[in-house]
């Protein structure tokens, strides 16, 4: 029995190194936007920008608060900008900033079934 | 729920008077600068926007629909049953006297809505200062609220949208009306059927404050009174009407 574990145990090991030796998805190429940085370290970010963007729509849709930090509209104003032709990327290109890492990780978001995807 | 304080009515005086003067063009004034909100502060029920038509100056004008349909990138498919509709004229005659009334409806931003009563999830609601929206984060679709105005104001979205206008989210599976180009409001402005109105229609229509006693509206209510539509549901809307 021993033998035969240690035996499967090195071979699952092999498996394991390999894949992780061979290409897993492309990572994202993100977009760059205006300006210098952003409203919030890329950490912070990361982490939680849904929440910001979660917790403004209802201060915004239920007490009219319109402050520009985590408004959605001044998220896409600064990180959706146009190609040197001027149009601005599709939804569902990779060339959209929000699209770009969201395909990656296979995270459906439905904020652009209403909202503008471009300033 | 954070508390809010009495609006500073001296100061709001002083700039009313620096205001008046500041016509922008024949005809188009920044209604009240002092009322531009700021925009970290919370709308408070010490303000209730209302709406004031004269019918009597309408006739077959349609510079309101015209206006709102492009300030919200309405498109219209051919479909008058499922096409989207904020505001609409409506024509209606007098067998009697053979008077013919035209009027612009859209939603009514009643008091007490039954749209907000009826919405299971919240998503129809009325803002503190009158306004009442549809949340389409929360709308599910279901349409009641459509089934429950009286005042068939509300439009269903039934088509994949694109290319919506920034400041004016609408999506495929919600429920949408007159916002009282709320995005106006809260900035200043006046809304978008009230400015086009004015511009190039008959100037029938006068947008501000119910409760503030010196606003135009107030003193046109006060002086000629306004009726509601369908008075007899006791809604107390914020859009009132002369000449019908």
């Amino acid at each position: 029995m021993k033998p035969k574990l240690s035996a499967l145990l090195v071979l699952v090991m092999g498996v394991v190194v390999s894949t992780t030796l061979m290409a897993g998805a492309p990572l994202p190429e993100i977009p760059k936007g205006k300006g210098e940085k952003c409203v919030e370290p890329t950490e912070v970010m990361r982490k939680s920008h849904m929440n910001f963007i979660l917790h403004q729509r209802d201060e915004t849709m239920h007490f009219g608060i319109r402050t520009k930090k985590h408004s959605l509209k001044e998220c896409i104003s600064c990180h959706v900008q146009p190609d040197e032709n001027g149009k601005y990327p599709d939804i569902h290109s990779r060339k959209h900033f929000c699209n770009s890492c969201h395909s990656y990780a296979a995270v459906s978001i439905d904020c652009f079934q209403c909202h503008a995807t471009h300033p | 729920m954070t508390t809010q304080s009495d609006v500073d009515t001296s100061r709001r005086r002083f700039v009313k008077g620096a205001a008046i003067g500041l016509a922008l063009a024949p005809g188009v004034v920044m209604f009240d600068l002092a009322r531009a909100k700021k925009p970290d502060e919370a709308v408070t029920s010490a303000v209730r926007w209302g709406l004031l038509i004269d019918a009597n100056k309408c006739a077959d004008c349609n510079a309101c629909v015209k206006a709102c349909n492009e300030e919200h990138g309405l498109v219209g498919h051919g479909r008058p049953q499922t096409d989207p509709q904020w505001i609409r004229k409506v024509t209606a005659k007098d067998k009697q006297t053979g008077h013919v009334m035209s009027l612009p409806v859209m939603c009514q931003h009643c008091e007490t809505p039954p749209c907000e009563d009826v919405c299971p999830t919240g998503a129809s609601f009325k803002r503190a200062d009158g306004i009442v929206l549809v949340d389409k984060h929360i709308c599910i679709g279901c349409r009641y609220c459509m089934m429950a105005c009286p005042y068939k104001a509300r439009s269903f979205v039934h088509e994949v949208l694109t290319e919506q206008k920034p400041y004016s989210p609408r999506g495929k599976g919600t429920v949408e009306s007159c916002t009282l180009c709320v995005h106006r409001v809260d900035a200043g402005e006046l809304p978008a059927c009230v400015t086009a109105c004015n511009r190039e229609g008959n100037k029938a229509m006068v947008f501000g404050d119910l409760k503030d006693p010196d606003s135009e509206i107030s003193q046109q209510l006060a002086r000629f009174g306004g009726k509601q539509i369908r008075a007899d549901l006791g809604l107390n809307t914020g859009v009132r009407y002369r000449g019908i």
